[in-house]
């Protein structure tokens, strides 16, 4: 199995009121429950079921997935820099693991 | 010799078109699929039976996909999004899918904007409906169609 890792891109250093846009993607296979092995067994559906987003402790986005995203789930959203934080991003999977990842911005 | 060059030409994409033509019988032979009437009604019950405006949504949606596995899907929805006045949450559904859902988003006014960009599996040509639930309960939706070469069935 591959192995699940997020990634995400955020610009180290904004201007005050300057529109960024942040891009995150988890490598992940999110089976469906519909493809079947080489065997023609079912593979259980295991999916990435939400993505968040938080600034310095505050939610700013979320987005629930569904099985029609695809593999290796990417999401991109826009972020107004007002100040200095750090952001936390959350991915659950199915069952209630989660894969986290943290970046921090200076906005000066 | 010209002339048996030509018929063999025939016979290859006579042949081609053949193998097309028996890859849409399968394709079409797939049960079990969402379709208007699902998606309808799935609006219905996000909605609550209310009216639904048109405008403001740009949808960045290509026409022809040629691998239905990852399908760009992206939109911008124009908002002030400021606390009493921003996009709450959008739906994005699929009318030719197993299932109608492919994603939802919530936004917040923190983010000075409303758009998002993902990617999706199409199974087939079909519709891609997103509905927009604003923060005053009002809703506004935009569709468009995704012409499908392979389908991302993974069946």
């Amino acid at each position: 199995m591959t192995k699940i890792k997020p990634r995400v891109k955020v610009p180290s250093k904004a201007a005050v009121g300057e529109m960024l846009e942040i891009k995150a993607l988890i490598s992940h296979p999110m089976h469906t429950g519909r493809a079947k092995d080489k065997k023609g067994n079912k593979i259980p559906r295991k999916i990435i079921n939400k993505f968040s987003a938080s600034f310095d402790g505050q939610d700013v986005f979320s987005a629930n997935f569904e099985p029609a995203v695809s593999a290796n789930p990417y999401i991109a959203f826009p972020f107004k820099a007002t100040k200095s934080g750090e952001f936390k991003f959350t991915w659950v999977e199915d069952g209630g693991a989660e894969f986290t990842a943290t970046k921090t911005m200076t906005v000066s | 010799m010209k002339k048996n060059l030509e018929m063999r030409e025939i016979s290859r994409r006579h042949a081609l078109g053949m193998i097309v033509a028996a890859g849409s019988v399968v394709a079409t032979g797939m049960p079990a699929f969402a379709d208007g009437a699902a998606v309808a009604s799935k609006i219905k019950e996000l909605t609550g039976s209310k009216s639904i405006g048109e405008g403001s949504i740009e949808l960045d949606l290509p026409e022809i996909a040629e691998n239905g596995n990852a399908v760009k899907v992206a939109f911008s929805i124009d908002s002030p999004m400021t606390s009493d006045n921003y996009v709450k949450t959008v739906h994005v559904m699929a009318d030719g899918n197993p299932t109608p859902d492919v994603a939802s988003f919530n936004f917040t006014p923190a983010m000075g904007a409303c758009s998002a960009s993902t990617r999706m599996r199409l199974a087939k040509t079909q519709n891609i409906i997103v509905l927009a639930e604003m923060s005053d309960g009002s809703f506004k939706q935009a569709q468009s169609i995704v012409k499908v070469t392979i389908g991302g069935c993974g069946g």
